[in-house]
Protein backbone atom coordinates (compact mmCIF):
# COMPACT_ATOMS: atom_id res chain seq x y z
CA UNK A 1 0.00 0.00 0.00
CA UNK A 2 1.43 3.34 -1.07
CA UNK A 3 1.19 6.18 1.37
CA UNK A 4 0.91 9.60 -0.23
CA UNK A 5 3.72 11.23 1.69
CA UNK A 6 3.96 14.67 0.17
CA UNK A 7 1.46 17.41 -0.63
CA UNK A 8 2.72 17.34 -4.23
CA UNK A 9 1.84 13.68 -4.44
CA UNK A 10 -1.70 14.35 -3.23
CA UNK A 11 -2.18 17.19 -5.73
CA UNK A 12 -0.84 15.08 -8.57
CA UNK A 13 -3.17 12.22 -7.71
CA UNK A 14 -6.12 14.61 -7.39
CA UNK A 15 -5.39 16.17 -10.78
CA UNK A 16 -5.14 12.77 -12.41
CA UNK A 17 -8.41 11.68 -10.82
CA UNK A 18 -10.03 14.94 -11.87
CA UNK A 19 -8.83 14.52 -15.44
CA UNK A 20 -10.05 10.94 -15.53
CA UNK A 21 -13.39 12.03 -14.12
CA UNK A 22 -13.71 14.78 -16.71
CA UNK A 23 -12.92 12.29 -19.47
CA UNK A 24 -15.64 10.03 -18.15
CA UNK A 25 -18.12 12.87 -18.36
CA UNK A 26 -16.99 13.72 -21.88
CA UNK A 27 -17.14 10.15 -23.14
CA UNK A 28 -20.50 9.30 -21.60
CA UNK A 29 -22.97 12.15 -21.90
CA UNK A 30 -25.18 12.48 -18.87
CA UNK A 31 -28.46 10.86 -19.76
CA UNK A 32 -31.62 12.90 -19.42
CA UNK A 33 -33.58 12.19 -16.30
CA UNK A 34 -37.35 12.02 -16.01
CA UNK A 35 -37.26 15.57 -14.58
CA UNK A 36 -35.76 16.85 -17.81
CA UNK A 37 -38.58 15.25 -19.78
CA UNK A 38 -41.05 16.86 -17.38
CA UNK A 39 -39.36 20.22 -17.92
CA UNK A 40 -39.48 19.85 -21.69
CA UNK A 41 -43.16 18.90 -21.49
CA UNK A 42 -43.90 21.91 -19.31
CA UNK A 43 -42.10 24.14 -21.82
CA UNK A 44 -44.56 22.84 -24.40
CA UNK A 45 -47.78 22.89 -22.36
CA UNK A 46 -47.12 25.81 -20.02
CA UNK A 47 -49.28 25.49 -16.92
CA UNK A 48 -52.26 24.10 -18.89
CA UNK A 49 -53.80 20.83 -17.74
CA UNK A 50 -52.95 17.75 -19.80
CA UNK A 51 -55.72 15.18 -20.11
CA UNK A 52 -55.39 11.50 -20.89
CA UNK A 53 -57.21 10.42 -24.02
CA UNK A 54 -57.56 11.02 -27.75
CA UNK A 55 -53.87 10.30 -28.32
CA UNK A 56 -52.64 6.86 -29.32
CA UNK A 57 -48.87 6.36 -29.18
CA UNK A 58 -47.90 3.24 -31.11
CA UNK A 59 -44.48 1.71 -30.36
CA UNK A 60 -43.29 -1.89 -30.28
CA UNK A 61 -43.09 -3.09 -26.66
CA UNK A 62 -39.77 -4.83 -27.26
CA UNK A 63 -37.74 -3.13 -29.96
CA UNK A 64 -35.47 -5.09 -32.26
CA UNK A 65 -32.86 -2.40 -32.29
CA UNK A 66 -32.79 0.84 -30.33
CA UNK A 67 -31.17 2.59 -33.28
CA UNK A 68 -34.36 2.47 -35.31
CA UNK A 69 -37.69 2.27 -33.51
CA UNK A 70 -40.84 2.85 -35.56
CA UNK A 71 -43.19 5.34 -33.88
CA UNK A 72 -46.70 6.38 -34.83
CA UNK A 73 -49.00 8.87 -33.15
CA UNK A 74 -52.70 8.87 -33.99
CA UNK A 75 -55.05 11.42 -32.46
CA UNK A 76 -58.76 10.61 -32.43
CA UNK A 77 -60.03 14.09 -33.23
CA UNK A 78 -61.48 15.59 -36.40
CA UNK A 79 -59.54 18.00 -38.60
CA UNK A 80 -62.03 20.80 -39.33
CA UNK A 81 -60.99 24.33 -40.32
CA UNK A 82 -61.77 25.69 -36.85
CA UNK A 83 -61.29 22.59 -34.74
CA UNK A 84 -58.26 20.43 -35.43
CA UNK A 85 -55.11 18.91 -33.98
CA UNK A 86 -52.47 21.61 -34.22
CA UNK A 87 -49.32 20.04 -32.81
CA UNK A 88 -48.07 16.62 -31.78
CA UNK A 89 -44.94 16.68 -29.60
CA UNK A 90 -43.00 13.55 -28.64
CA UNK A 91 -40.68 13.35 -25.63
CA UNK A 92 -38.36 10.71 -24.18
CA UNK A 93 -37.04 10.06 -20.73
CA UNK A 94 -33.48 8.80 -20.99
CA UNK A 95 -31.81 9.95 -24.23
CA UNK A 96 -29.36 12.85 -23.77
CA UNK A 97 -32.11 15.21 -24.95
CA UNK A 98 -35.76 15.03 -23.91
CA UNK A 99 -37.30 16.12 -27.24
CA UNK A 100 -37.85 13.67 -30.07
CA UNK A 101 -39.92 15.59 -32.63
CA UNK A 102 -42.64 18.18 -32.88
CA UNK A 103 -45.12 17.84 -35.71
CA UNK A 104 -47.22 20.80 -36.88
CA UNK A 105 -50.47 19.92 -38.60
CA UNK A 106 -53.11 21.95 -40.42
CA UNK A 107 -56.81 21.24 -40.99
CA UNK A 108 -55.79 20.05 -44.47
CA UNK A 109 -54.30 16.90 -42.93
CA UNK A 110 -57.60 15.05 -43.05
CA UNK A 111 -56.63 13.02 -40.02
CA UNK A 112 -54.05 13.45 -37.27
CA UNK A 113 -51.61 10.63 -37.87
CA UNK A 114 -47.83 10.85 -38.13
CA UNK A 115 -45.08 8.23 -38.24
CA UNK A 116 -41.33 8.29 -38.00
CA UNK A 117 -38.39 6.22 -36.73
CA UNK A 118 -36.52 7.19 -33.57
CA UNK A 119 -33.43 6.24 -31.62
CA UNK A 120 -33.65 5.11 -28.04
CA UNK A 121 -30.52 4.67 -25.95
CA UNK A 122 -32.16 2.68 -23.19
CA UNK A 123 -35.44 1.19 -22.04
CA UNK A 124 -37.61 4.17 -21.16
CA UNK A 125 -40.94 5.95 -21.25
CA UNK A 126 -42.02 7.85 -24.35
CA UNK A 127 -44.67 10.58 -24.10
CA UNK A 128 -46.77 12.00 -26.92
CA UNK A 129 -48.79 15.16 -26.34
CA UNK A 130 -51.28 16.63 -28.79
CA UNK A 131 -52.38 20.26 -28.70
CA UNK A 132 -55.75 21.04 -30.26
CA UNK A 133 -56.64 24.32 -31.90
CA UNK A 134 -58.77 25.17 -28.84
CA UNK A 135 -55.62 25.11 -26.72
CA UNK A 136 -56.33 21.86 -24.88
CA UNK A 137 -53.62 19.23 -24.37
CA UNK A 138 -54.00 15.45 -24.51
CA UNK A 139 -51.42 12.78 -23.70
CA UNK A 140 -50.48 9.14 -24.12
CA UNK A 141 -47.39 7.34 -22.82
CA UNK A 142 -45.65 4.06 -23.59
CA UNK A 143 -42.88 2.09 -21.93
CA UNK A 144 -40.37 0.59 -24.34
CA UNK A 145 -37.76 -2.07 -23.66
CA UNK A 146 -34.48 -1.63 -25.53
CA UNK A 147 -31.77 -4.28 -25.56
CA UNK A 148 -28.30 -4.23 -27.06
CA UNK A 149 -27.76 -6.52 -30.06
CA UNK A 150 -25.74 -9.64 -29.48
CA UNK A 151 -23.32 -9.20 -32.38
CA UNK A 152 -22.37 -5.56 -32.79
CA UNK A 153 -19.58 -3.63 -34.52
CA UNK A 154 -16.19 -4.01 -32.95
CA UNK B 1 -27.92 16.60 -52.73
CA UNK B 2 -29.03 13.77 -50.49
CA UNK B 3 -31.03 10.93 -52.01
CA UNK B 4 -34.74 10.96 -51.28
CA UNK B 5 -37.61 8.52 -51.70
CA UNK B 6 -41.03 10.13 -51.77
CA UNK B 7 -44.29 8.25 -51.94
CA UNK B 8 -47.21 10.41 -53.04
CA UNK B 9 -50.04 8.59 -54.78
CA UNK B 10 -49.96 9.89 -58.37
CA UNK B 11 -53.76 10.12 -58.50
CA UNK B 12 -56.47 10.51 -55.87
CA UNK B 13 -60.15 11.26 -55.61
CA UNK B 14 -61.18 14.74 -54.50
CA UNK B 15 -61.60 14.77 -50.75
CA UNK B 16 -59.66 11.54 -50.23
CA UNK B 17 -57.13 11.49 -47.40
CA UNK B 18 -53.79 10.36 -48.85
CA UNK B 19 -50.69 9.25 -47.00
CA UNK B 20 -47.36 10.79 -47.93
CA UNK B 21 -44.18 8.90 -47.03
CA UNK B 22 -40.75 10.51 -47.18
CA UNK B 23 -37.26 9.12 -46.71
CA UNK B 24 -34.02 11.05 -47.06
CA UNK B 25 -30.42 9.89 -46.80
CA UNK B 26 -28.70 11.65 -43.87
CA UNK B 27 -26.51 10.39 -41.00
CA UNK B 28 -28.33 12.53 -38.38
CA UNK B 29 -25.15 12.85 -36.32
CA UNK B 30 -26.39 13.40 -32.79
CA UNK B 31 -23.48 15.35 -31.38
CA UNK B 32 -23.27 12.85 -28.52
CA UNK B 33 -20.95 10.33 -30.15
CA UNK B 34 -17.17 10.31 -29.78
CA UNK B 35 -14.89 9.64 -32.72
CA UNK B 36 -11.88 7.34 -32.82
CA UNK B 37 -9.71 10.16 -31.43
CA UNK B 38 -11.97 10.55 -28.41
CA UNK B 39 -13.34 13.94 -29.45
CA UNK B 40 -17.07 14.56 -29.76
CA UNK B 41 -18.32 14.37 -33.34
CA UNK B 42 -20.20 17.62 -33.89
CA UNK B 43 -23.98 17.52 -34.27
CA UNK B 44 -25.26 17.55 -37.84
CA UNK B 45 -28.91 16.72 -38.24
CA UNK B 46 -31.86 17.68 -40.36
CA UNK B 47 -33.83 19.75 -37.87
CA UNK B 48 -36.76 20.92 -39.99
CA UNK B 49 -39.05 19.36 -42.55
CA UNK B 50 -41.88 21.14 -44.36
CA UNK B 51 -44.42 20.23 -46.99
CA UNK B 52 -46.46 22.62 -49.11
CA UNK B 53 -49.35 21.75 -51.39
CA UNK B 54 -49.66 24.18 -54.29
CA UNK B 55 -47.75 26.70 -52.24
CA UNK B 56 -49.66 26.38 -48.97
CA UNK B 57 -47.86 24.76 -46.04
CA UNK B 58 -49.82 21.69 -44.96
CA UNK B 59 -47.36 20.03 -42.62
CA UNK B 60 -44.04 20.65 -40.91
CA UNK B 61 -41.87 18.98 -38.30
CA UNK B 62 -39.09 19.99 -35.94
CA UNK B 63 -36.65 17.11 -35.62
CA UNK B 64 -34.18 16.39 -32.83
CA UNK B 65 -31.17 14.02 -32.56
CA UNK B 66 -33.48 11.24 -31.40
CA UNK B 67 -34.69 10.83 -34.98
CA UNK B 68 -32.97 7.88 -36.67
CA UNK B 69 -30.44 8.28 -39.48
CA UNK B 70 -32.06 8.47 -42.91
CA UNK B 71 -35.15 10.15 -41.47
CA UNK B 72 -38.47 8.63 -42.38
CA UNK B 73 -41.56 10.79 -41.92
CA UNK B 74 -45.11 9.99 -42.95
CA UNK B 75 -48.16 12.22 -42.69
CA UNK B 76 -51.50 12.74 -44.41
CA UNK B 77 -53.27 15.37 -46.45
CA UNK B 78 -56.66 15.75 -48.10
CA UNK B 79 -56.43 15.59 -51.91
CA UNK B 80 -58.08 18.90 -52.75
CA UNK B 81 -56.88 19.77 -56.25
CA UNK B 82 -54.28 18.62 -58.77
CA UNK B 83 -50.90 20.18 -58.40
CA UNK B 84 -47.55 19.91 -56.78
CA UNK B 85 -46.30 18.97 -53.35
CA UNK B 86 -43.00 20.58 -52.38
CA UNK B 87 -41.01 18.93 -49.60
CA UNK B 88 -38.00 20.55 -47.97
CA UNK B 89 -35.44 19.38 -45.45
CA UNK B 90 -33.16 21.85 -43.63
CA UNK B 91 -30.00 20.79 -41.82
CA UNK B 92 -27.94 22.35 -39.04
CA UNK B 93 -25.67 24.04 -41.59
CA UNK B 94 -28.71 25.94 -42.83
CA UNK B 95 -28.79 24.12 -46.16
CA UNK B 96 -32.23 23.25 -47.51
CA UNK B 97 -33.00 20.53 -50.02
CA UNK B 98 -36.29 20.63 -51.86
CA UNK B 99 -38.03 17.91 -53.85
CA UNK B 100 -41.38 18.00 -55.60
CA UNK B 101 -44.04 15.44 -56.41
CA UNK B 102 -47.10 15.81 -58.60
CA UNK B 103 -50.57 14.70 -57.67
CA UNK B 104 -53.57 14.47 -59.99
CA UNK B 105 -56.92 14.85 -58.26
CA UNK B 106 -60.04 13.82 -60.10
CA UNK C 1 -22.72 -38.65 -13.91
CA UNK C 2 -19.59 -36.74 -14.88
CA UNK C 3 -19.71 -33.02 -15.55
CA UNK C 4 -19.04 -33.62 -19.26
CA UNK C 5 -21.96 -35.93 -19.91
CA UNK C 6 -24.25 -33.88 -17.68
CA UNK C 7 -23.46 -30.88 -19.85
CA UNK C 8 -24.11 -32.92 -22.98
CA UNK C 9 -27.49 -34.11 -21.77
CA UNK C 10 -28.42 -30.54 -20.83
CA UNK C 11 -27.38 -29.51 -24.31
CA UNK C 12 -29.48 -32.32 -25.70
CA UNK C 13 -32.56 -31.06 -23.87
CA UNK C 14 -31.64 -27.55 -24.96
CA UNK C 15 -31.43 -28.63 -28.59
CA UNK C 16 -34.81 -30.30 -28.46
CA UNK C 17 -36.31 -27.25 -26.76
CA UNK C 18 -34.68 -24.87 -29.17
CA UNK C 19 -35.97 -26.88 -32.10
CA UNK C 20 -39.44 -26.68 -30.60
CA UNK C 21 -39.10 -22.97 -29.91
CA UNK C 22 -37.63 -22.47 -33.35
CA UNK C 23 -40.42 -24.26 -35.11
CA UNK C 24 -43.10 -22.75 -32.93
CA UNK C 25 -41.76 -19.27 -33.46
CA UNK C 26 -41.21 -19.46 -37.17
CA UNK C 27 -43.30 -22.29 -38.50
CA UNK C 28 -42.75 -25.95 -39.07
CA UNK C 29 -40.99 -27.39 -42.07
CA UNK C 30 -42.55 -27.07 -45.51
CA UNK C 31 -44.45 -29.89 -47.07
CA UNK C 32 -41.24 -30.85 -48.84
CA UNK C 33 -39.36 -30.90 -45.51
CA UNK C 34 -37.41 -27.67 -46.03
CA UNK C 35 -37.13 -26.02 -42.64
CA UNK C 36 -34.93 -23.20 -43.87
CA UNK C 37 -36.21 -19.75 -43.05
CA UNK C 38 -34.93 -16.37 -44.13
CA UNK C 39 -33.81 -13.87 -41.52
CA UNK C 40 -36.90 -11.93 -42.62
CA UNK C 41 -39.13 -14.43 -40.86
CA UNK C 42 -37.39 -13.81 -37.55
CA UNK C 43 -38.00 -10.06 -37.56
CA UNK C 44 -40.86 -8.17 -36.00
CA UNK C 45 -43.72 -6.94 -38.20
CA UNK C 46 -42.52 -3.33 -38.24
CA UNK C 47 -39.05 -4.26 -39.53
CA UNK C 48 -40.61 -6.60 -42.07
CA UNK C 49 -42.83 -3.72 -43.24
CA UNK C 50 -39.74 -1.54 -43.54
CA UNK C 51 -38.18 -4.04 -45.95
CA UNK C 52 -41.39 -4.73 -47.80
CA UNK C 53 -42.08 -1.15 -48.87
CA UNK C 54 -39.62 0.21 -51.43
CA UNK C 55 -40.37 3.78 -50.38
CA UNK C 56 -39.62 3.11 -46.72
CA UNK C 57 -36.64 0.78 -47.15
CA UNK C 58 -33.43 2.80 -46.62
CA UNK C 59 -31.62 0.18 -48.71
CA UNK C 60 -33.43 1.61 -51.71
CA UNK C 61 -31.56 4.89 -51.19
CA UNK C 62 -28.39 2.92 -51.89
CA UNK C 63 -30.06 1.36 -54.94
CA UNK C 64 -30.77 4.84 -56.31
CA UNK C 65 -27.13 5.74 -55.76
CA UNK C 66 -26.12 2.51 -57.51
CA UNK C 67 -28.27 3.31 -60.50
CA UNK C 68 -26.52 6.66 -60.81
CA UNK C 69 -23.09 5.02 -60.65
CA UNK C 70 -24.21 2.44 -63.23
CA UNK C 71 -24.89 5.24 -65.68
CA UNK C 72 -21.86 7.36 -64.85
CA UNK C 73 -18.80 7.27 -67.12
CA UNK C 74 -15.62 6.42 -65.26
CA UNK C 75 -11.95 5.59 -65.67
CA UNK C 76 -9.43 6.08 -68.45
CA UNK C 77 -11.74 4.22 -70.79
CA UNK C 78 -14.46 6.80 -70.03
CA UNK C 79 -17.15 4.15 -70.00
CA UNK C 80 -20.13 3.57 -67.76
CA UNK C 81 -21.46 0.15 -66.79
CA UNK C 82 -24.42 0.97 -69.00
CA UNK C 83 -22.20 1.47 -72.04
CA UNK C 84 -21.43 -2.27 -72.10
CA UNK C 85 -24.27 -3.78 -70.09
CA UNK C 86 -27.13 -1.55 -71.17
CA UNK C 87 -30.24 -1.66 -69.02
CA UNK C 88 -29.36 -3.40 -65.75
CA UNK C 89 -32.86 -4.76 -65.32
CA UNK C 90 -32.26 -6.86 -68.40
CA UNK C 91 -28.52 -7.58 -68.39
CA UNK C 92 -28.14 -8.12 -64.63
CA UNK C 93 -31.35 -10.10 -64.22
CA UNK C 94 -30.47 -13.14 -62.12
CA UNK C 95 -26.75 -12.39 -62.03
CA UNK C 96 -26.34 -11.69 -58.29
CA UNK C 97 -28.16 -14.95 -57.50
CA UNK C 98 -25.13 -16.83 -58.88
CA UNK C 99 -22.55 -15.16 -56.65
CA UNK C 100 -20.00 -16.03 -55.30
CA UNK C 101 -19.09 -17.62 -58.62
CA UNK C 102 -16.07 -19.27 -60.23
CA UNK C 103 -13.57 -16.85 -61.68
CA UNK C 104 -11.52 -18.26 -64.54
CA UNK C 105 -8.96 -15.51 -63.98
CA UNK C 106 -8.04 -16.58 -60.46
CA UNK C 107 -9.22 -20.18 -60.66
CA UNK C 108 -11.24 -19.72 -57.51
CA UNK C 109 -14.36 -18.12 -56.12
CA UNK C 110 -15.07 -14.40 -56.31
CA UNK C 111 -17.97 -12.51 -54.83
CA UNK C 112 -20.07 -9.86 -56.51
CA UNK C 113 -18.08 -6.91 -55.13
CA UNK C 114 -14.88 -8.44 -56.48
CA UNK C 115 -16.49 -9.08 -59.87
CA UNK C 116 -17.67 -5.48 -60.07
CA UNK C 117 -14.20 -4.23 -59.21
CA UNK C 118 -12.52 -6.58 -61.70
CA UNK C 119 -14.77 -5.17 -64.40
CA UNK C 120 -13.98 -1.66 -63.23
CA UNK C 121 -10.26 -2.21 -63.45
CA UNK C 122 -10.16 -4.16 -66.71
CA UNK C 123 -12.92 -2.56 -68.76
CA UNK C 124 -13.37 0.92 -67.33
CA UNK C 125 -9.66 1.23 -66.46
CA UNK C 126 -10.71 2.83 -63.20
CA UNK C 127 -9.60 2.45 -59.60
CA UNK C 128 -11.46 -0.34 -57.85
CA UNK C 129 -13.86 0.81 -55.15
CA UNK C 130 -12.56 0.14 -51.62
CA UNK C 131 -14.22 -2.60 -49.58
CA UNK C 132 -17.31 -1.34 -47.81
CA UNK C 133 -17.24 1.99 -49.64
CA UNK C 134 -20.52 3.75 -50.33
CA UNK C 135 -20.03 3.19 -54.07
CA UNK C 136 -19.44 -0.55 -54.00
CA UNK C 137 -22.36 -1.07 -51.61
CA UNK C 138 -24.60 1.04 -53.82
CA UNK C 139 -23.60 -0.81 -57.00
CA UNK C 140 -23.92 -4.26 -55.46
CA UNK C 141 -27.32 -3.25 -54.02
CA UNK C 142 -28.43 -2.10 -57.49
CA UNK C 143 -27.17 -5.26 -59.18
CA UNK C 144 -28.51 -7.40 -56.35
CA UNK C 145 -31.95 -5.85 -56.71
CA UNK C 146 -32.11 -7.24 -60.26
CA UNK C 147 -32.17 -10.73 -58.70
CA UNK C 148 -34.74 -9.96 -56.02
CA UNK C 149 -37.27 -12.76 -55.72
CA UNK C 150 -35.18 -15.18 -57.76
CA UNK C 151 -33.80 -18.34 -56.15
CA UNK C 152 -30.16 -18.40 -55.06
CA UNK C 153 -28.22 -20.53 -57.53
CA UNK C 154 -24.84 -21.11 -55.93
CA UNK C 155 -23.10 -24.39 -55.22
CA UNK C 156 -23.62 -26.49 -58.31
CA UNK C 157 -20.35 -25.58 -60.02
CA UNK C 158 -18.05 -28.56 -59.46
CA UNK C 159 -15.02 -26.33 -59.90
CA UNK C 160 -15.94 -24.71 -56.58
CA UNK C 161 -16.38 -27.93 -54.63
CA UNK C 162 -13.07 -27.54 -52.79
CA UNK C 163 -13.79 -23.93 -51.84
CA UNK C 164 -17.29 -24.80 -50.61
CA UNK C 165 -15.84 -27.58 -48.48
CA UNK C 166 -13.30 -25.14 -46.99
CA UNK C 167 -16.07 -22.67 -46.27
CA UNK C 168 -18.13 -25.40 -44.64
CA UNK C 169 -15.23 -26.35 -42.42
CA UNK C 170 -14.90 -22.72 -41.35
CA UNK C 171 -18.63 -22.62 -40.61
CA UNK C 172 -18.36 -25.64 -38.34
CA UNK C 173 -15.02 -24.76 -36.74
CA UNK C 174 -15.03 -23.55 -33.15
CA UNK C 175 -13.08 -20.34 -32.81
CA UNK C 176 -12.35 -17.43 -30.53
CA UNK C 177 -12.44 -17.00 -26.79
CA UNK C 178 -16.03 -18.20 -26.54
CA UNK C 179 -15.22 -21.29 -28.61
CA UNK C 180 -18.29 -20.90 -30.81
CA UNK C 181 -18.69 -22.10 -34.35
CA UNK C 182 -21.20 -20.47 -36.70
CA UNK C 183 -23.11 -23.76 -36.61
CA UNK C 184 -23.41 -23.63 -32.81
CA UNK C 185 -25.78 -20.68 -33.08
CA UNK C 186 -27.17 -20.76 -36.57
CA UNK C 187 -27.68 -24.50 -37.05
CA UNK C 188 -28.20 -25.72 -33.51
CA UNK C 189 -29.87 -22.79 -31.77
CA UNK C 190 -31.74 -20.72 -34.34
CA UNK C 191 -35.01 -19.40 -33.01
CA UNK C 192 -33.67 -19.08 -29.46
CA UNK C 193 -32.66 -15.77 -27.97
CA UNK C 194 -29.14 -14.41 -27.60
CA UNK C 195 -29.49 -11.42 -25.33
CA UNK C 196 -32.67 -9.76 -26.51
CA UNK C 197 -32.23 -10.85 -30.13
CA UNK C 198 -33.62 -13.92 -31.84
CA UNK C 199 -30.92 -16.05 -33.50
CA UNK C 200 -31.68 -16.44 -37.22
CA UNK C 201 -30.47 -19.32 -39.38
CA UNK C 202 -27.74 -17.24 -41.01
CA UNK C 203 -29.00 -17.19 -44.61
CA UNK C 204 -27.32 -14.33 -46.40
CA UNK C 205 -29.99 -13.84 -49.04
CA UNK C 206 -30.46 -10.09 -48.68
CA UNK C 207 -26.99 -8.58 -48.95
CA UNK C 208 -25.94 -5.84 -49.01
CA UNK C 209 -28.34 -5.08 -46.18
CA UNK C 210 -29.48 -2.00 -44.34
CA UNK C 211 -28.70 -3.00 -40.78
CA UNK C 212 -30.59 -1.06 -38.11
CA UNK C 213 -27.60 -1.42 -35.78
CA UNK C 214 -25.35 0.33 -38.31
CA UNK C 215 -28.01 2.75 -39.56
CA UNK C 216 -26.35 2.23 -42.92
CA UNK C 217 -25.72 -0.29 -45.67
CA UNK C 218 -23.16 -3.02 -45.23
CA UNK C 219 -21.84 -6.13 -46.93
CA UNK C 220 -22.00 -9.73 -45.79
CA UNK C 221 -18.35 -9.53 -44.82
CA UNK C 222 -19.07 -6.59 -42.52
CA UNK C 223 -21.87 -8.55 -40.87
CA UNK C 224 -19.68 -11.63 -40.50
CA UNK C 225 -16.98 -9.51 -38.85
CA UNK C 226 -19.62 -8.40 -36.33
CA UNK C 227 -20.50 -12.06 -35.70
CA UNK C 228 -16.89 -13.02 -35.20
CA UNK C 229 -16.22 -10.07 -32.93
CA UNK C 230 -19.34 -10.98 -30.98
CA UNK C 231 -17.96 -14.45 -30.45
CA UNK C 232 -14.60 -12.93 -29.42
CA UNK C 233 -12.82 -14.38 -32.44
CA UNK C 234 -10.35 -12.58 -34.67
CA UNK C 235 -12.40 -11.39 -37.67
CA UNK C 236 -11.10 -12.25 -41.13
CA UNK C 237 -9.83 -9.32 -43.19
CA UNK C 238 -11.99 -7.87 -45.91
CA UNK C 239 -11.45 -9.71 -49.17
CA UNK C 240 -9.48 -12.54 -47.61
CA UNK C 241 -9.80 -15.99 -49.24
CA UNK C 242 -11.32 -17.33 -46.00
CA UNK C 243 -14.10 -14.80 -46.29
CA UNK C 244 -14.96 -15.56 -49.89
CA UNK C 245 -14.97 -19.30 -49.14
CA UNK C 246 -17.30 -18.72 -46.18
CA UNK C 247 -19.58 -16.51 -48.29
CA UNK C 248 -19.60 -19.21 -50.96
CA UNK C 249 -20.52 -21.88 -48.42
CA UNK C 250 -23.27 -19.71 -46.92
CA UNK C 251 -24.83 -19.00 -50.29
CA UNK C 252 -24.69 -22.66 -51.31
CA UNK C 253 -26.39 -23.48 -48.00
CA UNK C 254 -29.15 -21.05 -49.02
CA UNK C 255 -29.54 -22.55 -52.49
CA UNK C 256 -33.10 -22.17 -53.70
CA UNK C 257 -34.12 -19.49 -51.22
CA UNK C 258 -35.24 -16.15 -52.62
CA UNK C 259 -32.86 -13.22 -52.99
CA UNK C 260 -34.07 -10.29 -50.88
CA UNK C 261 -31.55 -7.58 -51.72
CA UNK C 262 -31.66 -4.93 -50.36
CA UNK C 263 -32.86 -6.46 -47.10
CA UNK C 264 -33.39 -4.75 -43.74
CA UNK C 265 -32.05 -6.54 -40.68
CA UNK C 266 -31.80 -5.60 -36.98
Amino acid sequence: MTILATRRDILRTGAATGAAFATLLLVRPVLAKPEEMEAAIRAFTGSAPVAKGKVELVLPALVENGNSVPLTVNVAHWMEPNDYVKTIAVFNEKNPQPNVATFHLTPRAGRASVSTRIRLGDSQKITAIAQLSDGSFWVDEAEVIVTLPACAES
Amino acid sequence: MARTLINVPPTAKRGEVVEIKTLISHPMETGFRTGPDGALIPRDIIHRFTCTYNGEEIFSADLFPAITANPFITFTTVATESGELALSWTDDKGQTQMETAKITVE
Amino acid sequence: MSAGSRRLSFLGVGLVMSALVGSAAVGLADADGDSRRSGFDFMGPQTQAMQGDDTSNPGMLAVLEGEDIWNRKAGAADKSCADCHGDAARSMHGVAAHYPAFDTGTGGPINLDQRINTCREKNQEAEPFPWESEEILALSAYVGLQSRGLPVQVGDDTRLAGAIKAGGEAFHRKQGQLDFSCADCHDANWGRKLGGSVIPQGHATGYPIYRLEWQSMGSLQRRLRNCMAGGRAEPYSYGSPEFVELELYLMSRSRGMAVETPAVRP
